[in-house]
């Protein structure tokens, strides 16, 4: 089961990413090893510069790590120094993005906003609308699905975001400080949606975040403090 | 898959019908500089067609009678006549000028060109051919047909020079090479007007050759008065306009003439390329000139345009990227709105083209080619000025719409 888990969520092992090189080149990454279960939500904080946003753009695959190895929903993405070759049909089909800020396309209603990654995959408008509509319902803003995203409350808008990540049914969710701008009543209510999203969808999702609010609500939590990570149990505190 | 680009411009239409139209007076005048040299072309052609000559017989190595003065003996085509395969002879004068009505008032002045024709000529090379109103000329002094562009009336009273002429009759389509509407008067009259001195040149050439002692010899009685009187005659005309029988080469007859006359001989086709490649040359690289310019303007616009709309969305695109879409989708989806701004454009461009054409002095001739060409030009002109947009969004990477 494990094993299982290990291959269908995400693996990393000794992830390294330097930039640049010679007298100015910073390891950013200096052996990270992590694992995430499909239906699980776990948390990545640290200090500033610790190596976040530059492990979550490695698991993103947006840039390339140095040396070790990634699988990302069975698949491997890279093992020393090999990488797969269509990054980007990899992050189209695997890998959902959620972002501090709802990013949403301004020119596209709310549904089309989510229909817009099944499209993109080839699928046909009517289908992907359906997929799209299916989750908004999920998430509660269905009643909104002809609003263009301005019309939009904040609270709103992040849960369209995260119909529009999970719309095409990724294994894996990267979630970039998702609450920030969100007081805490609502940050909760998308960490609550994260976990059912997760469960619903056997979904493996990190979540970056500074958020106090939102931190004792996770099982696991992986510390990264100048590049490598310290795995720890949360408080996983229950929701009512 | 839904258009990225159409969805945009749904959006953002505000900014996208402003560019348009801007872009669209822009096309429109460039539409309209193309139309104003068909129309100085098709000026060309109706000035020869309608004088329906087949051969212009002009002053040795002159280009007459219209890029160049040339003027002949008015006898000239009394030898011309009688050649094999010479259907019609007439004299002709031209003479581009100011011409005042004298009634009604107020005075108002036309520039017009004043051709001299037989009164008694009608359907000889050179008349009027169709009249709108009115009558043709059929007395030899002061009587005028008008091209309707002068806005004369009939029996408007109009001067040149000395003396007033009754417009008698109204035709249409008769200009000059120059688009300056014809006006038509008696031979006699306007060779008077182009030639003919007034009273006190005439007195002061008088009295210099009344003082030249080789012309008013004491011994000789009559002289000084024989010379006099070929001074003051105005026999001369600016061309012999020819019509040749049907079914006759028409550079068989001019050979002779050019052989024999030595006169020069232009057919309808030589005359075709002096008026287009020479007096009109220097006109169609002024328009060619303005038409580079509004060329390089209208994408200079567009350019800005696309890339300041691209600019704008920098975030959006980064984020497109990250979940997957194709360089290819994003670099179609900004050509796509860069064409849609040149399909607005030249829509704008033609409409107004073609609503503010009549209200232009001279004629504006647009043709359907043209426009044609002008279409694939602005489409070429918009998929250039995307490239800078295109450039700039594929260069955005990825990893930006994570951020630090
Ligand atoms: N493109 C880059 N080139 C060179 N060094 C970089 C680059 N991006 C990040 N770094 C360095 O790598 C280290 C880790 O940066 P990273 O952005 O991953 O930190 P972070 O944990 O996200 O910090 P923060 O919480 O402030 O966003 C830092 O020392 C940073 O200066
Ligand atoms: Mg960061």
């Amino acid at each position: 089961m494990a094993d299982l888990d290990r291959q269908r969520g995400i693996h990393i092992e000794g992830l390294r990413k330097r930039y640049g090189q010679g007298d100015t080149a910073v390891d950013a990454l200096k052996g990270v090893d992590m694992t995430v279960a499909p239906g699980e939500v776990v948390g990545l904080i640290g200090p500033s510069g610790s190596g976040k946003s530059t492990l979550l753009k490695c698991l993103g695959a947006v840039i390339e790590p140095s040396a070790g190895r990634m699988t990302l929903g069975g698949e491997t993405i890279y093992d020393d120094g090999w990488r797969i070759h269509d990054l980007r049909a990899l992050r189209r089909d695997k890998i959902g993005f959620i972002f501090q800020a709802p990013y949403l396309i301004p020119f596209l209603d709310v549904t089309d906003n989510v229909a817009l990654l099944p499209m993109l995959a080839g699928r046909s408008n009517a289908e992907s609308r359906r997929m799209a509509l299916e989750l908004l319902q999920a998430l509660d803003v269905a009643h909104r699905a002809k609003a263009m995203p301005s019309q939009l409350s904040g609270g709103e808008q992040q849960r369209v975001a995260i119909a529009r990540a999970l719309v095409s049914r990724p294994p894996v969710i990267l979630a970039d400080e998702p609450t920030a701008p969100l007081d805490s009543e609502r940050a909760l209510a998308v960490v609550r949606i994260l976990n059912r999203m997760a469960q619903q969808f056997a979904t493996a999702i990190i979540v970056v975040t500074h958020d106090e609010k939102i931190i004792p609500t996770f099982q696991r939590i992986y510390h990264i403090r100048d590049g490598r990570t310290h795995e720890e149990a949360g408080a996983g505190r229950a929701f009512d | 898959m839904i258009s990225l680009a159409g969805r945009d411009i749904l959006h953002a239409w505000g900014k996208f019908a402003f560019t348009g139209v801007g872009l669209g007076l822009l096309v429109g005048v460039t539409l309209t500089m193309a139309g104003v040299y068909r129309g100085m072309v098709d000026d060309a052609r109706v000035l020869l067609d309608n004088s329906g000559a087949d051969l212009w017989v002009v002053q040795q190595d002159t280009l007459g009678p219209y890029a160049e003065s040339s003027s002949l003996p008015d006898d000239t085509w009394r030898s011309i006549r009688n050649l094999h395969g010479v259907a019609r002879v007439a004299n002709v004068t031209y003479l581009t000028m100011q011409v005042r009505t004298v009634a009604p008032t107020p005075p108002r002045e036309v520039r017009a060109m004043v051709v001299g024709i037989s009164a008694d000529g009608v359907g000889q090379p050179g008349h009027p051919g169709y009249l709108v109103a009115g009558r043709h000329i059929t007395r030899s002094h002061y009587e005028a047909v008008a091209d309707i562009a002068t806005r004369f009336q009939l029996g408007d009273r109009v001067r040149i020079r000395r003396n007033v002429y009754t417009v008698v009759g109204l035709t249409r389509r008769m200009v000059s090479s120059g688009g300056d509407p014809m006006l038509f008067v008696p031979i006699k009259d306007a060779q008077a007007a182009q030639f003919l001195k007034d009273n006190d040149a005439l007195l002061r050439s008088r009295g210099r050759t009344a003082q030249n002692p080789t012309l008013n010899r004491p011994g000789v009685p009559g002289l000084l008065e024989a010379v006099l009187a070929t001074q003051t005659s105005n026999s001369s005309v600016n061309a012999v306009l020819v019509q040749v029988e049907a079914g006759t080469d028409a550079e068989t007859v001019a050979a002779p003439i050019r052989r024999w006359k030595r006169f020069t001989v232009y057919t309808r086709a030589q005359m075709q390329e002096i008026l287009i490649a020479k007096l009109i040359a220097t006109s169609a690289r002024q328009i060619g000139m303005f038409l580079v310019i509004l060329a390089a303007v209208s994408a200079a616009i567009v350019a800005f345009i696309i890339y300041t709309l691209t600019m704008g969305k920098i975030r959006e695109i980064a984020v497109l990227k990250l979940i997957g879409t194709r360089n290819r989708t994003i670099a179609a989806m900004i050509l796509q709105q860069a064409l849609g701004l040149g399909v607005i454009g030249f829509v704008v461009g033609k409409i107004s083209a073609t609503v503010w054409a009549p209200y232009f002095p001279k004629y504006v001739l647009l043709e359907p080619g043209d426009a044609l060409r002008g279409f694939i030009a602005v489409m070429l002109i918009c998929i250039v000025a995307s490239a800078l947009a295109i450039q700039a969004a594929l260069k955005v990477d990825p990893a930006e719409a994570i951020g630090g």
